[in-house]
Parts: structure tokens; sequence; C-alpha cells
């Protein structure tokens, strides 16, 4: 990401620091992931110390401070998707893909996360893959999903 | 648009507005909520469009696109108006058949109606449909009927005349006094009386104040902030601008999560449009009052939801707690007086402005008054949302609406609270919900969660669960819960494992006790809740793990073992072809064996077993029976004997 985005985006928010979080996420949201560089960038553009943005970005689950999979994995562990066998779902897509929660592969094709409840506690387990939903996962269905991601 | 100056030209507009609707006209409601959308509404919605177009029914049938109705577990749900005729799991394939027999010819589909599991009747009307009937819909009935992205939807069903009547036949005070009669109490969790927090704020010198709407709902198995939000944004936002009314603040904040992106994209839409229409924005309605509202998304962090934090966040900063010498309501975002309250409770005060606190307080139990939103979720039959007057017995929410357990288990418990709730034992399933009456059975109502778990859910799992996700989610900064948590989570993990030992619940009751005592914030002193209640009613659960190294529901992974019955086993082939690792031994006619080695307990055998023959067992507390002899597991066939 190059200066004059991240200018863009911090004059979208009106450069006030107390708009941090939402720069960031903006950020994040577009680049998958916050480099030193752009942490620097903001720091200076809104006159916040380095220290509070890492505070910040390691602070908050949304933030990565290093690069993201092409595709991203979210397993649904809210307590509805626990009670109906989340952890089961969990543990094959962990075999399919080799990594754990919070990992991305040396190919940079999946990065594994888990998140606490997406809000669609009727379709448990649910697992999510870039944004689509596939609900009432088995755990023996999970690789077949996997398969369709290059 | 030009902007509405007055009440009466609200009306006018409003008049305007029905006169051109024509209640007559076939009307498709179609759930886009998040729960319908993942079932396929999208696609449902793309078909519906062509096949009106291909039928030449565009201006002659209207397509609406709504959000959440709560009957999740049946989505994607379709409601033909004016006869309320409701379709559920639609696809894409079914839409050509439901235009030209029900729109064109009035006929209705038996094959898409609801099958009532209880009489084995077709029910055509969504009305009566046990689910919906026995609700109370008060706050989230409006959703199944506008379309989210729409204010005029809205102000055709009456929405702003609250905020037009406050605005033009009511002081200030008024309103705060209406609120404070109402005796409305916060939904997201403390259950604090809203009119009693406004009245602070209004009452403190600081003359900027805030209002603010929190939609951080972080608890795992709860969404109906996520519903309303989605659903029926004006319906926050008229609620959010009387409050500021009532406290005299200019300035109002909605933090809502990012996970959560049609909830945000929801709320800029209806922002926007209640700018331009001027229910927002200078001089609103012609009263003199300005107001303006700033959507903040958090980045995620369940401690967030809590008041002094969630504050502390929009201030862009990371969100810990602060210690509440004095109030939030007096002291809070950027040290002046903020009145927080949740998307449900915001959304309550647009009903008692326009119907009265006296109407309100008919409703619900003596502490608790209105209807509460509770989201149904777990191993029941009818997953959804439901909404039901305070002092509904959670017996009637669990079976009357929510159809009993999955597949015809036994119940075991109800958790209600989020992950500083509690769980509730069958023999307390004749507890009437409410805010006091919650609490005095060791749980809570937090901000209506209710996860029901049958015989198969383990107790001392569900209380990892929890303490792994608090641990998960402590923000770090008073010790008893960052390490207490942490120590807890470790005892706990261990006794699932089978590493348990004697005076481990001791241990754990200590740290508990400390956590309590000394945490800062309300997240920290409830944390221990789901280990305390759990062992409250469940001891001999924690025992039988820790003693016998057994798991009574059959369920830590450690102490179970999955094991084929020899007897049963018809060497079928599908637990074989099904196992991912390849540990089921076997073939054709051949008795299939699991090597226990291999086995890596995903269970996919136990599931892919045919019901009738129910080979594949699971075995806790004991060893697994030796493999039968090679000779033993052929299976002969009758003639052959």
């Amino acid at each position: 990401m190059d200066n004059e985005r991240i200018d863009q985006i911090i004059a979208k928010h009106h450069g006030e620091a107390s708009s941090l979080i939402q720069v960031l996420l903006e950020i994040q949201s577009e680049n998958n992931w916050l480099p030193k560089e752009v942490l620097e960038r903001v720091g200076e553009k809104l006159q916040v110390p380095l220290t509070r943005i890492q505070h910040i970005a390691t602070f908050y689950k949304a933030f990565s401070l290093v690069p993201k999979g092409r595709h991203g994995i979210h397993i649904c562990m809210g307590t509805a998707c626990h009670v109906r066998g989340a952890k089961r779902v969990l543990d094959t897509v962990q075999e399919a893909t080799g990594i754990k929660p919070g990992e991305t592969d040396l190919d940079l094709k999946f990065s594994l996360e888990t998140v606490n409840c997406l809000g669609c506690c009727a379709l448990g387990p649910v697992m999510e893959v870039d944004g689509k939903t596939y609900g009432k996962m088995v755990p023996g269905d999970t690789a077949d999903v996997l398969k369709n991601y290059e | 648009m030009s902007r509405i100056t007055s009440p009466a030209e609200l009306e006018t507009f409003r008049k305007g507005l029905l006169s051109k609707r024509d209640p007559n006209k076939p009307c498709i409601t179609l759930c886009s909520g998040s729960a319908c959308h993942a079932s396929g509404s999208g696609e449902v919605a793309a078909s519906l469009e062509a096949e009106l177009t291909k039928q030449g029914l565009t201006d002659s049938v209207d397509i609406r696109r709504t959000g959440c109705h709560g009957f999740c577990e049946r989505g994607p749900i379709i409601v033909i108006h004016p006869e309320e005729i409701c379709y559920f799991q639609i696809k894409p394939e079914d839409i050509p058949e439901i235009i030209s027999q029900t729109i064109v010819e009035k006929k209705v589909i038996e094959r898409l109606l609801y099958n009532d599991p209880a009489t084995n009747e077709k029910i055509i009307h969504e009305s009566e449909i046990p689910f919906y009937k026995n609700q109370e819909r008060l706050v989230f009935g409006s959703n199944g009927s506008i379309d989210p992205k729409s204010i005029e939807d809205y102000l055709a069903i009456g929405g702003y005349s609250a905020l037009a009547k406050a605005l033009s036949e009511m002081s200030a005070e008024q309103v705060l006094s209406e609120v404070k009669k109402s005796n409305l109490r916060g939904r997201g969790g403390g259950g604090f009386p809203a009119g009693r927090k406004w009245e602070g704020s209004r009452n403190a010198p600081e003359p900027i104040k805030y209002v603010i709407v929190n939609a951080d709902e972080g608890d795992p198995g709860a969404y109906m902030d996520r519903a309303l939000l989605e659903g029926n944004p004006h319906a926050i936002l008229e609620g959010l601008t009387l409050g500021a009314y009532a406290i005299g603040a200019h300035e109002g904040y909605i933090y809502v999560r990012q996970e959560y992106p049609l909830a945000v994209q929801n709320v800029h839409i209806a922002i926007q449009q209640a700018e331009e229409y001027g229910f927002l924005g200078k001089n609103i309605l012609g009263s003199g009052f300005d107001f303006k509202v700033i959507v903040h998304q958090g980045a995620g962090a369940f401690v967030c939801g809590e008041s002094t934090a969630l504050m502390t966040a929009l201030e862009g900063r990371a969100g810990e707690p602060r210690p509440k010498y004095v109030r939030s309501n007096i002291k809070g975002l950027w040290e002046r007086p903020s009145v927080l309250n949740n998307v449900e409770t915001w959304a309550n005060v647009p009903l008692i402005i326009n119907k009265g606190a006296d109407w309100f307080t008919q409703l619900g139990t003596a502490g608790s008054k209105g209807t509460k939103i509770f989201s149904l979720v777990g191993k029941i039959t009818n997953t959804g949302l439901v909404e039901v007057p305070m002092g509904t017995p959670l017996r009637d929410i669990i079976y009357k609406i929510g159809g009993g357990i999955l597949n015809n288990r036994k119940f075991k418990a109800v958790q209600t609270g989020g992950p500083s709730g509690g769980c509730i034992p069958e023999q307390l399933l004749d507890l009437e919900v409410g805010f006091d009456e919650l609490t005095k059975a060791g749980s809570m109502m937090g901000s209506g969660g209710m996860i029901v778990m049958d015989e198969d859910t383990c107790m001392v799992d569900v209380s990892r669960y929890f303490i792994e996700f608090l641990t998960d989610e402590s923000c770090g900064k008073c010790t008893p819960c960052r390490e207490g948590l942490r120590q807890m989570l470790k005892i706990l993990t261990n006794i699932t494992e089978g590493k348990g030992k004697e005076g481990d619940i001791e241990l754990l009751e200590a740290l508990s006790e400390t956590a309590i005592e000394g945490a800062l914030c309300a997240l920290g002193k409830s944390a221990p809740n789901p280990f305390l209640s759990t062992l409250r009613y469940f001891r001999e659960e924690y025992e039988a793990h820790i003693k016998e190294k057994r798991c009574p529901a059959l369920s830590c992974k450690e102490l179970i073992a999955y094991y084929i019955d020899p007897a049963k086993c018809k060497a079928c082939m599908t637990c074989r072809r099904k196992c991912p690792a390849d540990a089921v031994d076997g073939g054709k006619n051949l008795i299939h064996i699991i090597d226990q080695a291999k086995c890596t307990k995903c269970g996919t055998c136990f599931e892919a077993c045919p019901p009738r023959f129910g080979a594949v067992t699971k075995i806790s507390g004991v060893p697994v029976p030796p493999p039968i002899a090679e000779e033993e597991r052929i299976i002969k066939k009758s003639k052959e004997k």
C-alpha cells in the first residue's frame, strides 16, 4: 500500500487521532495486513506514537501484523456451534490445511482463524471461507469444501 | 427529497405514501437476514426477479427483501401478502411454481408449507405457526414487513411518529419521565433501569452529552441485536434520537462490530436517509433540536461490550475498562455524560413514547417489564429469534416455541446470559424469565442468548469452553482475571482430558472467588459464573471426569473411544469409506474394526453408520473390548450357512 492511499484514508476520517481504529480497519480490509511502514506513516500523520498503534494493532482481533493467505477460513466457535460439534470441524480443517488457528500456510493459500460467533447460530456448525458461509458442517465434508479453493 | 420540517408535514407525507400503496397488491417478502442469506436467499431473490420479468409481472407484484424473520432454522422464508401465505426453505427452483401457482392462480403449494410436527398438519399462515403464535413480537415484529434499506417502508408502518410526538407535544423532561415510569431495563446485560441512567446524564452539569448504541454484540450464541440493526435500523435511530432529546445530547454514536458487515451497511444507509428526510441533522422536524449520529466499527474485542471499555475504544484507544467510581452517565466518553444502551433497549423507546408507559408496564413481571428477544440456539428444533413477554416460563420458550430438543434427545440444561451467565438445569424449567429471576437461579439475563443443551453435551466441557473464551478475551488489565482464568482453563482442560486430580474443584472455587472479589469490571467479576453454575447443578459430572476418567455425556475426546459393536455391524463399508484417517479395517462381509491407534476421534463413522444398524458406539470410562477373532469377522450370507 503506497503513502498516497494511506493519506487518502486518513483524510476521509478527517485526520483525527480518535479515528485511529477506523483508519487501521480500512487499511486492514484493503491490504489484508498491516505492514510496519504503513503503521509508521499512520503514526506520523495522526501524531500518534508507534507504541500506541502497536498496542491497538495487537489488542483487537481484526488486525494482522503478518501477511494473510489468499483465502481466509473462519471457523465459528460460538456456543451454539460449539455444542453442535464445531471443535471436530476445526480439527479436520486443521488436518486438511496443516495450520492452526492464527496461522497461514507457507504457500499463502489459506489463513485459518476461529471466531466467536458469526450470528448464524441456526446453521451451526458454521465455516466461512472468503465471506461465503457454509452451514451445518460435518467433519467429513470440510475437505470437500476446501478443494474448491486454489 | 426535501427535508420534512414539521410533524404535520410528516403526517401528510405518510398519508401520501400509504395512498400510493395498494394493500391488495401481491407482495412477496423474502427474508434476507444473515442466516437466510447464508442459506441462499440471495439466489432466491435473483430467481424471483428473473421469473417476474419472464412472466411479465414486474409491475403487478412487489418484492420486498426484509430483515430477519426469526425462524432461521427454516430459511430462506417467503411470505406472500396480502394472504400471508408462508413458505419455508425456498430454493431458486421453487420460484417459477410459486409465481405461476400462488401469485397468478392463487393456489397454495402444499409441499412448501410448514408442517407442524405435533399435529402433522400443514399450516398456511405465518401467524398460526406455533413458533410465531406463542410469541409477542412488539420490537421484532416489524422486521418481517419492511425493507431495511427503505425509510419509506418504515414511515409506512408509522415510523418516526414517536419522534414527531415527542418533539412537538412533549418536553424533554416528559420523555424522560415516561421512560422512567416504564421501568425499561437495559437489554444488554446488567439490566440497569434506562430512565435512571438517563436522568443522571440529564442532571449532570457538563453541557455536552452523548448517547451511544452498544451494538458490540459479543456474546457467542446471541444475535438479536444484529437482526434488529440489519432488519429495522430506523427504529434504533428513532429511539436514540428520543434519548438524545431527553437528556439534551446533540451527538450520538453507534458502536457496531465489524463482524456484522450487513448491519454496518444498513445503519449507514439509514443514517443517510434519516438526514435526507429531516429526522437527523439540524432543526429536526422544525423543533429546533439538532442531533447527528456517527458510526464506529469495532475491531474485534469482546471486552468492548463493557460500557467503559466501549467508550475508551470510541476515543480511538485500546478498549480496556476503567473503574466506575464515577458512573459513565456522569463521566463517560471524553469525560462527558454519556448514556449507553444496547440496541434492543433503544428499539423499545419509540414504542414506549407512542403507546405510553402504562401500556408497556402491563407486560412482564414485577421487576422486568415489556418483552425480551431471546436467541434460541443449540440443540433445539426451532432455532431462531423469539420475542416473549418477560415472565414467560423457560419451558414454554423451549417446548412451545422452540419445538423441544433436536432429534428427540433428552434436555439437560439451558445456558443463558452469554459467557458471564450460567446453566439452568431441568428441575428449574418452570422458572419465569426476568432479570431478577434468572440471577436468583445463578445465571443472568445478559443480552438474551439461550443455548439449549441435551444429554450429549458435557457440562465440564461447556464450562471449559466459556473459560477459554474469557481467557482469550480478557483485556489483561487485572491479575485475577488475566492470570486466574488462565489457571482455571489449565485445570479444566486437564479435567476434560482425563488428567484431573483430587482437589481440582476446590482450587477452581478458590480462583473463582478471587476473580469475583478482585476484578475491576463486570466481565471479570462474572467470568467464573460458567464454572460455578455448572458445578452447582452438575457436580457429579466433574467428579466422574476426575475420579473415574469418564465423560458421562460421551463428549470429551480424550476420554472416549469409538467402537464398532461386532454384533450389530453389517459390514456395509459406509464408515470405512468415510473415515478420513483410514482407521476402519474391514471389507465386504468382513465386520469392521476401528484401529484405535489410527483413530482421530472425529466421529465421522459414528455419524455415517446407518441409524438402523447403530453399530458405531462411543464408550467412556471402560477399556475398548479387544477385536474379535479373524474367523468370526466373516459375515456369512444365510444361503451359505
